[in-house]
């Protein structure tokens, strides 16, 4: 029996009808065709279906539709603005941070959550919170110096979009 | 050297825009989650496909009943191998080596018996992926259960279950009496294998075991195909090739591959593990049956359990050697696990085991050997990781033997121009011994080594690298920018090294150039993405379509300006009269005159080059051993390799890092890991462990430039070398830390500690060594 779903994605109100057993990923990816989240495992051990829920991080093929009920949802989707790229977006281009891609939205999200909780993180600081996105192609080497000159670029900014 | 990041690439030699790092052109749609992969993909009235897999790794099929799932809500249709159409028997060209029809398709659809776990039975197509998945689980499958065999030793034992009742050996051209669970035996030889260990003051002999590693791409397989009224099938997938999905499921469904339009979606990683087809021929089976769209995805475990990882190995190492270090005589013997159908890439470890060393005397054995597991694939390097893990650890314990630096004696035994490998090719020009110097004279190198339980290693490898065929088509729009067609599926960023070349050419930016990958309906033939070949390969289409780009530009600029086309001479994107100095024009406003001067300028190349420049590589890494856990930490690394060219610089660095972390995790964590009955335990990112951030430092890389002279900007291949060197690497690495020679992979830390326990006698009882 489907069941009636209300919630917010990329601050646009959604309402449409899911089953129960639908995960949060399979919803954003089948219902609303946002297909920038990825599939890469579907049980929570690579991040590439990383969101935000509520503002924390979350593998979204491990959250239930339903448990987004009444809340906030971001996605890749959602992180460039119509002023053009977020700055971790521009900065994973301009240090050739992927290779293939299918890890880079989970990842930018992840980076994203990181740097508003630590806006000035360690390379050990970004090495811990990103083990949860699994990389095949890059070695990590430039995600890990992306991120990192991604918060030296926002600190310095003087209105910081971390914040917000 | 110098160079932005951590790389180190001499640039401002002569060229504009190669050497630079401009933002690839695909960037932005994926980094806003705009690419579409094949996944993504949406049709209308779609239907989707799920397959039954084999729950043992060895057994007969006695029946299958399909009745109650055809039955199921939402299904409409429910396939078998006996729904493949009659073919007769044949070779067919997968891209990077031959395949046997037959095979391919019992690989696909089993075909009275199933060999491995996850083995394909029957497919399902259903209006929703949950419904198919649930008709699956209503197949009803007879099977009598064999005995699996699981290991090349098993497996090559004298009365072995065999898999293929009808297989005989193929050993050195002759067909053995007995059918075998070995599919060939092949040999090199150059020399005199006798008279060169006779020469030998020592001679070291070992033996090596490698498990199964999987390529571990983060983007499970997908397909989706339309079999149209018309007789056309369109298919959607994620592959190395779109020429090759074209040929392979063209074979197995005995249809014109004319019929077919392959459409390569975005990638998220191959490395040699999407050059096969699984689904393709599947989803157009049920397109046909069904009259819809039908697509496919895999799950995880199914991507481990069912395509192709590459093959564990036993392998047999003997070198001889003077008491000065000068190598005499190098014997070798690889098993390499085939999977479940015959055609290991050991040809290819056979070639490369000993590659970065001149020695006179050399015979290497290579068997393919058929095991219960799945039917190995290429990945990065086929073949050439597990060699150099065995040859590479002799080649180090020689050195402490002959009291020499890792490095020096290396050096002394180094292949250069001209050397002969032992299947006989000399080599060209290459660039081993400049890999050797840049890690000797790097810091790294020099560091002093602080600490117990730390210890630093050194390793060499060699990839061939490959040419095979490449089309593209570029045309120039009216305000000057240009579109690149290409049939290169991009993985790594080639759109931009191709574009880059084109810009170089034509004297514009690379920014001007706007590459897109097409379908098969729209360039010329292109082979796989594969072998390190694109950069080099439709790099050279690239330039010839290029040049010819330029000359037709230069004759439209003599009809302007009503002169002869020898009166015009080009430099950079600036044609010029040589008679006329007042009549000169830009590119870009020649562009804005094709309309005047006969319209559309568009041309086409297509190459099958010669001339592919082999590669070397050199790793250095620094690792520091828990003494309570056996775990491994890399504590720094560092990867030299002759690139030839460093087009893009940081993609080169970037498939160097790769490469390299790729081979650090076949190194100390990955590995297929099988219970008695054959099934997979660790089918899954949980269990198969590949690094993380977490578990790495930074990679260096240094590039060495020694220019291929096969391609004009000196392009050798780059992205397969660097997984070679580092298992072997980590593996001298540990030595040093701990005084322990470790022979099997991977060396994880379980491995790590039982070895350190047994070494102080301390292993509990009832553990196996
Ligand atoms: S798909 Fe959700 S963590 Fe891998
Ligand atoms: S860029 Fe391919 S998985 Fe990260």
């Amino acid at each position: 029996m489907k069941t009636y779903l209300k919630t917010t994605i990329n601050g646009e109100d959604k309402e449409l009808l899911c089953e129960p057993r639908q995960s949060l990923l399979d919803v954003l990816r089948d219902e609303l065709e946002l297909t920038g989240t990825k599939e890469g495992c579907n049980n929570g051990n690579c991040g590439a279906c990383n969101i935000m829920l509520d503002g924390r991080l979350v593998n979204s093929c491990m959250v239930l539709a339903l448990e987004a009920q009444g809340k906030q949802v971001e996605t890749i989707e959602g992180v460039a603005d119509t002023e053009g790229l977020h700055p971790l977006q521009e900065v994973f281009l301009e240090e050739a941070a992927l290779q293939c891609g299918i890890c880079t939205p989970g990842f930018i999200l992840s980076a994203k959550s990181l740097l508003e909780k630590n806006p000035n993180p360690t390379e050990d600081d970004v090495r811990l919170w990103l083990a949860g996105n699994l990389c095949r192609c890059t070695g990590y080497d430039k995600i890990v110096r992306a991120v990192l000159e991604s918060a030296k670029r926002l600190s310095e900014s003087p209105q910081s979009e971390v914040a917000s | 050297m110098s160079g932005s990041n951590n790389g180190n690439s001499q640039n401002g030699n002569g060229y504009r825009i190669i050497g630079s790092r401009p933002v690839r052109h695909d960037g932005v749609d994926k980094v806003t989650g705009r690419a579409l992969y094949g996944a993504d993909l949406r049709l209308s009235d779609c239907l989707h496909g799920k397959v039954l897999r084999s729950p043992h790794a060895h057994a007969r099929i006695l029946s299958i009943d399909t009745s109650e799932a055809l039955a199921s809500p939402g299904v409409k249709a429910v396939i078998t191998s006996a729904d493949y159409p009659e073919t007769e028997s044949k070779i067919i060209d997968l891209g990077e080596g031959p395949a046997i029809l037959k095979d391919l398709r019992a690989n696909l659809l089993a075909d009275g018996k199933v060999l491995y776990k996850g083995h394909p039975i029957a497919a399902v197509a259903a209006t929703d992926p949950f419904l198919a998945r649930e008709a699956t689980k209503k197949i009803k499958v007879e099977y009598e259960v064999l005995k699996p065999v699981l290991h090349i030793n098993d497996a090559m034992a004298e009365g072995s279950p065999l898999l293929h009742e009808d297989l005989h050996t193929d050993s050195l051209g002759k067909k053995s009496d007995k059918p075998s669970n070995v599919a060939k035996h092949l040999r090199f030889e150059i020399g005199d294998i006798d008279k060169g260990f006779a020469e030998a003051d020592e001679i070291f002999e070992r033996e090596f075991d490698t498990a199964m590693v999987h390529q571990g791409y983060i983007e499970p397989h997908n397909a989706t195909a339309l079999w149209n009224a018309d007789g056309h099938l369109t298919i959607w997938s994620s592959t190395q090739g779109a020429f090759s999905v074209r040929a392979q499921t063209a074979g197995i469904l005995n249809i014109p591959e004319s019929s077919i339009k392959a459409v390569p979606m975005e990638i998220g990683g191959g490395f040699g593990g999407k050059i096969p087809v699984y689904l393709e021929p599947i989803a157009a089976m049920l397109s046909k049956e069904t009259g819809k769209a039908v697509k496919m995805t895999m799950d995880r475990d199914e991507v481990f359990e069912s395509t192709g990882p590459t093959p564990g190995s036993v392998i047999k190492v003997k070198i001889g050697v003077k008491k000065n270090g000068k190598i005499t005589a190098a014997d070798a013997s690889l098993a390499y696990e085939a999977g479940a159908f015959q055609g290991s890439p050991v040809n290819c470890g056979m070639m490369c085991i000993f590659a970065p060393y001149d020695i006179e005397h050399v015979r290497v054995d290579g068997y393919d050997v058929l095991v219960n597991k799945p039917k190995t694939a290429a990945y990065r390097a086929p073949g050439a990781t597990n060699a150099s893990m065995a040859s590479e650890t002799v080649i180090d314990e020689i050195a402490r033997w002959a009291s020499l630096d890792p490095i020096e004696l290396r050096k002394l035994n180094a292949a250069k121009e001209g050397t002969v490998r032992a299947d006989g090719l000399a080599y060209p020009r290459i660039g081993y011994v400049e890999t050797l110097e840049a890690c000797e004279s790097h810091e790294h190198y020099k560091a002093p080594k602080e600490g117990s339980f730390r210890g630093r290693g050194v390793a060499s490898g060699f990839w061939f690298n490959c040419g095979f065929k490449s089309s593209v088509t570029v045309s120039v729009e009216k305000d000057g920018t240009v579109r690149l067609i290409e049939g290169s599926t991009d993985i790594g960023g080639t759109r931009t090294s191709l574009a880059m070349q084109l810009a170089e050419i034509l004297g514009i930016e690379a920014e001007d150039v706007r590459p897109m990958v097409v379908d098969t309906d729209s360039v010329g033939y292109t082979d796989i993405t594969g072998g390190s070949r694109v950069t080099f390969a439709t790099g050279l289409a690239v330039i010839e379509a290029g040049k010819k780009v330029q000359q037709e530009m230069a004759r439209r600029a003599a009809q302007l300006w009503e002169v002869d086309a020898s009166d015009v001479e080009v430099e950079l994107d600036v044609y010029r009269s040589k008679s006329d100095s007042s009549k000169s024009i830009t590119f870009k406003e020649l562009a804005g005159s094709l309309d005047e001067t006969g319209g559309a300028l568009s041309e086409q190349a297509s190459v099958s080059p010669q001339g592919v420049g082999g590669g070397f590589g050199t790793h250095i890494v620094d690792v520091e051993v828990d003494p309570d856990t056996g775990k491994v930490q890399v504590l720094r690394y560092t990867a030299a390799q002759d690139v030839g060219k460093a087009i893009h610089p940081s993609y080169v660095e970037g498939q160097i890092q790769g490469g390299a972390v790729q081979g650090i995790g076949w190194a100390i964590y990955e590995g297929y890991h099988y219970n008695e009955d054959g099934h997979m335990t660790n089918a899954n990112f949980l269990d198969y462990r590949m690094p993380t951030t977490l578990d790495l430092p930074m990679i260096d890389t240094i590039l060495v430039e020694v220019p291929n002279p096969g391609h004009p900007f000196g392009v050798r291949g780059v992205g397969e070398v660097p997984i070679v060197p580092p298992c072997a690497a980590l593996a001298n690495a540990i030595y040093d830390a701990i005084g322990i020679r470790l022979r099997e992979l991977p060396m994880n830390s379980t491995r790590v500690l039982k070895a350190l326990l047994k070494e102080k006698g301390a292993l509990p009882q009832g553990v196996e060594a």
